[in-house]
């Protein structure tokens, strides 16, 4: 391990409790994230981005969660932190930016009071100081008029100003690994890239590590270094961002790469992977969990306990049916 | 806000005309009349009629309804048939013993009901909030006269620890006694009154501290590294406490409502008995003038419950 990797995932399972039954929402998960670097976890809802995300962050109900494996947070495991030392983690040296911005926000606070929060566990600066950081944090997130902004509600911003107040809290305390759980997908299109401009700048600012988690490929492409692809609760794929959209291997890397509508092939019907991401309860015990939705594919190109195979630095991907992957004959008016 | 407030007020103006008709017809459409019964049995139908007629009763409604208004203005409500006193004398007399059982009955409830509801929210699933939830459905289910006929029956008549009518003991002399004994007649009607009016506070707290805990913004709380304890205090139970101080308002509504059960049922001298009293002996004036107060007081309750909302809800400013 360098001594640039923050964060070292290793084997890391998470289970919830349904009707008494514990299954799992991602498994097996070994990641690093690296200072100076944004790790993408790419994939569709309910594959298990943002389980992953929480549990890093360890905002799941230890009643009815159950986390195997190691996440080692500078040379320290997460998992095995009680609430008072991970406290002192959370929104100290780990920072989280959340999916909505019209909800992550308490309704009844003015929005300085949000940001000196986190201060007041972390810093020991004084009130005044702590005012006048988050002054300054608001300016940094570009909010024109700070003054205004830390003495409005919640209700009073629109959605993207609401996103840089929720980032402004993330770095409060500059952290050295930021979350972004789907930090674009409330926004518009044109905010969507100040946002990611924003992270960007701040990452290279406070030479820190992201984990950039979306299911928007685009946002991938423009922002990230790294790139995890995840299906199901597992990783089928993972690279830099050139290997992943200059060779992508995995069946589901290519779906999802097919099935982003592209500017200069208007007549093209895009391409939809058929069916469902499968549910915890149903999830299949052994095999390729993406079998099912690329039934052309023989079963026997599939391996039984499909495992990651390093195919060049870097560049790993899940079983083998990657060999035999190919789309399938495209139904008349599709081209190929 | 002020503007608002006025403009809420002056609003009530017709609304409270509109009342006062409805109050009017609705006390006229009683059969009966206040004569019979109450004066020397061997009178005629002829003196009733008599009565009547010299009372203003055989007079077209929107007359006697014109009469009534123009007295009120005068501050006259009239004289009572029943008491041959005057109705504003009357009233004011029980209204003050109904303010403070009515006072004491809020007091109590809060302080049973946001321990309670926040307790059972916060520990969602446990033994305790199992209890409370199970105490909340029962009370619910039964009637309030029952639980007030019950706990009188056990506690007045049974086991003989509190006293089972008036509102304080002849006996009672000096500052400190008399206050005494007004509390000490008020407990029983005051704590089965908050024991049933709990129940909706803590159903409603518990689930909006369940919902608060779930919400997003809690999470943030949690990533910023907020300890738990800070979380309840400066988050959930903030937030979840909003709607419950909205309902301050109303439970003047709820609690107008109770008295006149609880007044019956432990002859306590105040609105509520003398309105069941007025009902059954037709005495117009002083049913009119009891409807139409309940009726100004509900629609202050709600004024009140909109004024706190927009005072502690920033959602609900009112410009």
């Amino acid at each position: 391990m360098s001594d640039q990797t923050l964060l070292n995932i290793k084997n890391l399972s998470t289970s919830f409790k349904i009707e008494g039954e514990f299954y799992e929402a991602i498994s097996q998960i070994n990641l690093q994230v690296k200072r100076d670097q944004i790790l993408a976890i790419v994939g569709e809802s309910g594959c298990g981005k943002s389980t992953l995300a929480t549990t890093v962050m360890g905002l799941h109900d230890p009643a009815i969660t159950k986390s195997t494996g190691q996440v080692v947070f500078e040379g320290q495991d997460l998992l095995k932190m009680n609430e008072v030392q991970y406290n002192k983690i959370r929104g100290a040296k780990i920072g989280m930016i959340f999916q909505d911005p019209l909800s992550a926000l308490n309704p009844l606070k003015k929005i300085k009071d949000q940001i000196t929060e986190v201060m007041d566990y972390h810093t020991q600066l004084t009130e005044k100081q702590k005012s006048e950081r988050a002054l300054e944090l608001l300016q940094d997130v570009g909010i024109d008029n700070p003054q205004r902004t830390a003495r409005q509600f919640p209700h009073e911003l629109s959605g993207g100003m609401r996103q840089r107040v929720i980032i402004a809290i993330a770095i409060a305390c500059k952290p050295d690994l930021l979350i972004a759980d789907e930090p674009t997908t409330a926004l518009d299109v044109t905010i969507q890239a100040q946002i990611l401009d924003l992270i960007r700048k701040i990452q290279q600012e406070n030479h820190s590590g992201v984990i950039l988690i979306t299911h928007d490929l685009g946002v991938v492409a423009q922002t990230a270094d790294e790139v995890a692809v995840m299906y199901a609760g597992q990783i089928v794929e993972q690279g830099t961002v050139q290997q992943i959209f200059e060779n992508p291997l995995h069946p589901y890397t290519r779906s999802l790469l097919r099935s982003v509508p592209q500017a200069d092939s208007e007549n093209d019907e895009l391409y939809v992977i058929a069916g469902n991401v499968p549910s915890l309860q149903q999830m299949p015990k052994d095999g390729d969990r993406f079998a099912p939705r690329i039934p052309w594919v023989p079963s026997s190109a599939h391996e039984k306990h499909p495992t990651m195979h390093q195919l060049s630095a870097g560049h790993q991907v899940r079983c083998t049916c990657y060999q035999n992957f190919n789309f399938p004959v495209a139904p008349k008016g599709v081209r190929q | 806000m002020w503007k608002v407030i006025l403009r809420r007020v002056l609003i009530m103006i017709p609304e409270i005309i509109l009342l006062s008709i409805l109050v009017f017809l609705l006390a006229k459409m009683m059969p009966g009349d206040p004569f019979t019964g109450s004066i020397n049995p061997r009178a005629g139908t002829a003196e009733i009629h008599h009565l009547m007629r010299i009372n203003g009763l055989y007079d077209p409604w929107y007359q006697q309804y014109w009469n009534w208004i123009v007295h009120l203005f005068h501050g006259n409500l009239g004289q009572s048939y029943q008491y041959h006193e005057s109705v504003a004398n009357l009233i004011g007399q029980r209204a003050e013993n109904t303010l403070w059982l009515s006072l004491f009955t809020m007091v109590l409830t809060y302080l049973i009901a946001l321990p309670m509801g926040m307790y059972a929210g916060r520990h969602e699933g446990k033994l305790p909030d199992t209890i409370i939830r199970i105490y909340t459905y029962v009370t619910y289910c039964i009637p309030f006269f029952v639980i007030l006929v019950v706990g009188l029956w056990i506690f007045g008549y049974v086991l003989n620890w509190f006293p089972t009518t008036g509102s304080i003991s002849a006996t009672a002399s000096g500052f400190s006694g008399t206050i005494l004994s007004r509390f000490y007649h008020m407990l029983l009607p005051g704590l089965l009154g908050a024991l049933f009016s709990t129940v909706n506070i803590v159903q409603y707290l518990r689930s909006e501290v369940i919902d608060a805990k779930r919400s997003d913004y809690v999470k943030t709380a949690r990533a910023k590294g907020v300890p738990e304890k800070a979380i309840y205090r400066h988050h959930i139970f903030r937030n979840s406490l909003l709607p419950i101080a909205a309902f301050g308002g109303y439970s003047i509504t709820g609690l107008l409502n109770g008295s006149i059960f609880t007044e019956s049922i432990f002859s306590y001298p105040g609105m509520g008995l003398l309105f069941v009293n007025s009902i059954s002996y037709r005495d117009y004036t002083v049913i009119t003038a009891l409807v139409l107060l309940f009726g100004i007081l509900n629609l202050l309750g709600t004024l009140l419950s909109d004024i706190i909302l927009g005072i502690v809800d920033p959602r609900i400013r009112i410009k």
